[in-house]
């Protein structure tokens, strides 16, 4: 039992830039990861057992058949008590982060922006460009219920939204992503050394990085490497670029721009192009336009990786798949659902890279075992809570080999 | 851009909503707002036993007490009764839904309705 338990919300490591949490701000948090776990942990297998137990029987004998889509399932257990109130916990567990995270961040706000101010100043790692418009996939709602989603301003060139991210990531993720929540791109780093242990791959760029705190880790370790974080959000990256400067990490710069529209860089300019939990947040028609732009700017012999939760597929149960579409549906991740029912390889594929040259592997969350015990891994039952990913990438084939390819 | 001169109202601030309609989990809307307030609650009582594990905590450090002397202390006649009538009121005001439901029973009112019709006759 003691193994399960999570770190309290003190060992997380007080950068700069995070928002100072008094005591009771602390202890809210401690109670939204112990109360998150028990959610999707203990009570969480109460979905499972509703369905098996009444809604597939009612199911089946309304139908005279088992469901054949994750929809059917979803429109079935929305009617189920169980489900209801399971769902309406989970809600208000995602909407109290939110509202916790917000008092902590808006009574400091002044401290917060005129610190950003200053170490974006300073730092020049900052490029924000008026002219990016917000995409409408970024502003149809409030991406994961977070008002404001990532764009939002409470006055001009305020850095709520970012500093609100970044102070409460620990509650939802049951304090799995380590000290910095950096665990996802500490595990992409950990992937790639494994992978290519020699590698120096020397321009780095990370779409739709927030607040850097994927695409910092991998800048710390290749500090050889200039890492270019985009973002068509400058609330965010305002905080994100003044956070990578507190923690003294200069090889990268956080810049304005749209994944969708990468011509300020010319073919080629990349050996690395990273996005992580990223792809959800996009849109049917601009996942494909950013992956043909990172193509592009992607080196021959580059790498492309994308940290994602597992796409559905035929082998995976339509009761996980629907357990898995939750946040699509109440924690306002409308992309969520099309986006992992698609086939990523051949996505992938169509934006020019072969399926020879694609992998899939799976990584889990990077962090400091002595402080941030390993997540709850108990396979399906936790139906994407845990840090565990799927990393989908390929290496981007050199002129010959697409030559011989083609 | 210099902080501006009246601070931010971050109470009120804090409780915005997210853009997007909220899903209603319960036919009866008041079961989605009760469920708002008492997980709220909930998350206050968490807090308030922690900043009484850190006071006693804090207070066994500088020699003030011992934990164990809370867990073993035993009252008096007189705090044993001044205790047990204040989880008597507490009691009372947590559940007066209830108490008075029941009194209700007891006194089968009329609708007010009634009343206000009778009033303006009579």
């Amino acid at each position: 039992m003691a193994s399960d338990l999570p770190p309290p919300y003190t060992a997380m490591t007080r950068h700069p830039m995070m928002p100072r949490v008094n005591h009771d701000e602390a202890a809210r948090f401690n109670f939204l990861t112990h109360f998150n776990r028990y959610l999707s942990g203990t009570i969480g297998a109460g979905n499972k057992l509703a369905y098996e137990k009444r809604v597939l029987p009612a199911f089946r004998a309304e139908h005279g058949r088992d469901p054949e889509h994750r929809y059917e399932i979803r429109d079935a257990m929305n009617r189920d008590p169980w489900h209801r109130m399971w769902s309406a916990l989970k809600r208000n567990s995602m909407e109290m982060r939110q509202h916790f995270g917000r008092q902590v961040v808006l009574r400091q706000l002044d401290e917060l922006d005129a610190m950003a101010r200053q170490y974006n100043e300073h730092s020049g790692q900052l490029e924000l460009d008026p002219a990016i418009a917000q995409p409408p996939y970024q502003t149809a709602v409030d991406i994961h219920c977070q008002p404001g989603g990532y764009h939002g301003e409470e006055r001009p060139g305020d850095v709520t939204v970012g500093a609100n991210y970044d102070v409460g990531l620990f509650a939802t993720t049951g304090g799995a992503l380590g000290g910095l929540n950096d665990g996802g791109g500490q595990a992409v780093v950990a992937w790639v050394k494994a992978e290519r242990p020699d590698w120096s791959p020397r321009r780095i760029l990370d779409i739709g990085c927030t607040i850097g705190h994927n695409a910092v880790p991998i800048a710390q370790a290749f500090p050889e490497a200039e890492v270019i974080a985009i973002d068509t959000a400058a609330a965010s990256l305002r905080y994100g670029a003044a956070r990578a400067a507190a923690l003294g990490v200069k090889n990268i710069r956080f810049v304005q721009a749209s994944g969708e529209d990468l011509s300020r860089w010319a073919d080629g300019t990349f050996d690395w192009v990273q996005t992580t939990m990223f792809l959800h947040e996009l849109s049917a028609k601009a996942m494909p336009r950013i992956l043909a732009e990172a193509h592009r700017v992607l080196a021959p012999g580059g790498l492309i990786l994308h940290i994602e939760q597992p796409q559905y597929s035929d082998d995976m149960p339509l009761f996980e798949q629907f357990m898995r579409d939750w946040d699509a549906f109440n924690n306002n991740e409308p992309f969520w659902s099309a986006m992992h029912g698609q086939d990523l390889k051949q996505v992938m594929a169509e934006a020019g890279f072969p399926r020879e040259c694609q992998f899939v592997a799976g990584v889990r969350a990077v962090v400091d075992p002595e402080i941030f015990p390993p997540s709850p891994d108990k396979g399906e039952e936790d139906y994407g809570r845990a840090a565990i990913w799927n990393a989908y990438g390929a290496w981007k084939p050199l002129a010959a080999e697409a030559q011989v390819a083609a | 851009m210099s902080a501006p001169d009246t601070p931010l109202d971050w109470v009120t601030l804090s409780g915005r909503r997210a853009k997007g309609r909220r899903p209603e989990y319960f036919d009866e809307p008041a079961l989605d707002r009760l469920y708002s307030t008492v997980f709220a609650l909930a998350a206050e009582v968490s807090a308030l036993r922690e900043r009484q594990d850190t006071l006693e905590r804090l207070l066994e450090a500088r020699g003030t007490l011992t934990r164990a002397e809370i867990e073993q202390y035993v009252p008096d006649r007189e705090a044993g009764r001044e205790r047990g009538l204040a989880t008597q009121a507490y009691i009372a005001r947590i559940m007066r839904g209830f108490q008075q439901e029941v009194e209700a029973m007891a006194a089968s009112d009329p609708p007010i309705m009634d009343v206000v019709e009778r009033l303006s006759r009579e």
